[in-house]
C-alpha cells in the first residue's frame, strides 16, 4: 500500500499546461472530473525532483531544458489499473472465440492494445497455453514507456500478483524473488513488448483479437473515431475486438459494429458497406 | 448473505479483516485457534474460512486436516492469510486442500479478488 504524498494543488495555468501536454502525447483529456488527480499523480516526482509543487514542475517542462521531463509527466498522469484476469469470463469467451474462429495448427495473432503492467496478456497467454491449442503470438503494446518496460520485466509486487490470479496458476506460472513475483521463462516468452501510441502511430499489424479494455473513454472525440478507425483496419476479416465494459463502438465508429456470433465484443463492418 | 470465519490469534487482523468483510456484505464470526474455529464452523456454518497459519492450541494446517473429518451440511471454502509467504507453504496449504491464498499483508482488493475466485464474492 503506497501512503499518497500531499502537496499543493496545481494552479489553473498549471492544470491547463498539464491537460494540454497529456492531450498532445496521448489523445487522452485530463477531464474537469479528474483533476483531482493531479495533485496524488503527480506528488512521488515532484519529490524525486525535490520540487516544491506543480507549477514549479510545468515551469521546468516549460524551459525546455530537461528533454525527458514531459515523457515523465505523462506517463505519471496515465491511468495504469489492471491486474490479472480482469473481468475473467470475458477474458476466457475471448479465448474461446479466437479458438473457434482460427483453423487448427493456425497461430492465432493475438494485439493487447493499452496493456498497462501487462497482467492483460499474460492471463492471455496462460489460458491459451492451458488449453492446448496452438500458442498465438501475442503483441502488447502501451503508450507509457515505464509502463511497457515493467510489463516486459514480468514483476509484480504482492499486491499485484494478488488481485485476480488464482493460487495455483500462480504456482505454475510465477516464480518468488524476494518479496516480488515473476512470470516464468514460459509465460513471459509467450508475449512480446512494444510502445505504441494508439492515436498517432500506425497498427503493428492485422489480428484476429484486439483488446482494447478501459481507454477509449479518456480519449478525446475526435481521437476516439481515429483510433476507432485504425482498430478497424487492424481486424482481419471475422476478427473480434473487445473493449472496456462500458465501452462501446455505437455512434462513434461507422467501420466497426457489435458482433452478431459473440456478444460483447465488435467486428469490422464488410468492406463495401462501410468503405473500407 | 454469506458468512466468513475469521480465524487468527491477532484481534488486530481479525480487526481488519471484519472491517473490509463488512464492507463487502459477509456476515463475520471470529475464533482465535483452530479448536475454536472447528466449533465455529458447527455454530455458524460459514461459507469460506479466512485462516492464520500459526496459531496456539491448533494451527491452521491442522485445523485444516481436521475439517476433513467433521460432519458438516457443506464444507466451508478455505482460504489460507498468512505471513508464510514461500512457494513451499503455498505448496503445502494447496496440497492439503486449502482452496486459496492470501499473502499478508492485504488489502481489500486483494481479499475481495480472493473471495471472488472461490465463488463466494
Amino acid at each position: 500500500m503506497s501512503s499518497a504524498v500531499r502537496t499543493q494543488p496545481p494552479s489553473a495555468g498549471a492544470t491547463t499546461v498539464l491537460s494540454a501536454l497529456l492531450e498532445a502525447r496521448t489523445g487522452q483529456q485530463l477531464a474537469a472530473n479528474r483533476t483531482w488527480r493531479l495533485e496524488a499523480a503527480l506528488g512521488p516526482l515532484l519529490a524525486e525532483l525535490a520540487l516544491p509543487h506543480a507549477d514549479a514542475l510545468v515551469a521546468r517542462l516549460l524551459d525546455g531544458q530537461d528533454h525527458r521531463i514531459g515523457d515523465r509527466i505523462v506517463d505519471v498522469l496515465l491511468n495504469h489499473e489492471t491486474s490479472f484476469f480482469r473481468d475473467a469470463g470475458v477474458i476466457e469467451s475471448a479465448v474461446e472465440a479466437v479458438r473457434a474462429a482460427v483453423p487448427l495448427g493456425t497461430r492465432p495473432r493475438i494485439w493487447c492494445a493499452a496493456c498497462a503492467t501487462g497482467q492483460e496478456p499474460l492471463s492471455l497467454a496462460m489460458l491459451f497455453a492451458e488449453d492446448g491449442g496452438t500458442a498465438p503470438d501475442i503483441l502488447a503494446t502501451d503508450v507509457s514507456a515505464s509502463a511497457i518496460a515493467r510489463a516486459r520485466s514480468g514483476s509484480y509486487s504482492q499486491f499485484e500478483i494478488q488481485r485476480g490470479l488464482p493460487i495455483r496458476r500462480m504456482m505454475r506460472w510465477f516464480e518468488s524473488d524476494g518479496g516480488d513475483w515473476i512470470a516464468n521463462k514460459a509465460l513471459l516468452s509467450a508475449v512480446s513488448y512494444r510502445r505504441h501510441n494508439l492515436a498517432t502511430d500506425p497498427v503493428p499489424g492485422r489480428y484476429d483479437l484486439i483488446l482494447c479494455r478501459n481507454v477509449l473513454f479518456y480519449l478525446t472525440p475526435v481521437v476516439r473515431q481515429i483510433v476507432l478507425e485504425r482498430l478497424a483496419q487492424a481486424l482481419k476479416p471475422g476478427a473480434l475486438l473487445l473493449l472496456g465494459a462500458g465501452e462501446t463502438v455505437i455512434g462513434q465508429s461507422e467501420l466497426l459494429r457489435p458482433s452478431t456470433a459473440h456478444r460483447g465484443f465488435y467486428e469490422r463492418v464488410a468492406t463495401g458497406a462501410a468503405g473500407l | 448473505m454469506k458468512t466468513c470465519l475469521i480465524v487468527d490469534d491477532s484481534k488486530v487482523i481479525r480487526k481488519v479483516a471484519r472491517h473490509i468483510l463488512e464492507t463487502l456484505d459477509f456476515a463475520v464470526v471470529e475464533a482465535a485457534d483452530g479448536r475454536e474455529a472447528l466449533g465455529q464452523c458447527h455454530a455458524h456454518q460459514p461459507d469460506v474460512v479466512l485462516l492464520d497459519w500459526n496459531m496456539p492450541v491448533m494451527s491452521g494446517m491442522e485445523f485444516l486436516r481436521a475439517l476433513g473429518d467433521e460432519t458438516l451440511a457443506k464444507r466451508p471454502k478455505v482460504v489460507f492469510c498468512t505471513t508464510e509467504n514461500g512457494m513451499a507453504h503455498i505448496r503445502a496449504a494447496i496440497e492439503a486442500g486449502a482452496d486459496e491464498y492470501v499473502m499478508k499483508p492485504f488489502d481489500r482488493e486483494t481479499l475481495e479478488s480472493k473471495l471472488q475466485i472461490v465463488g463466494v464474492a
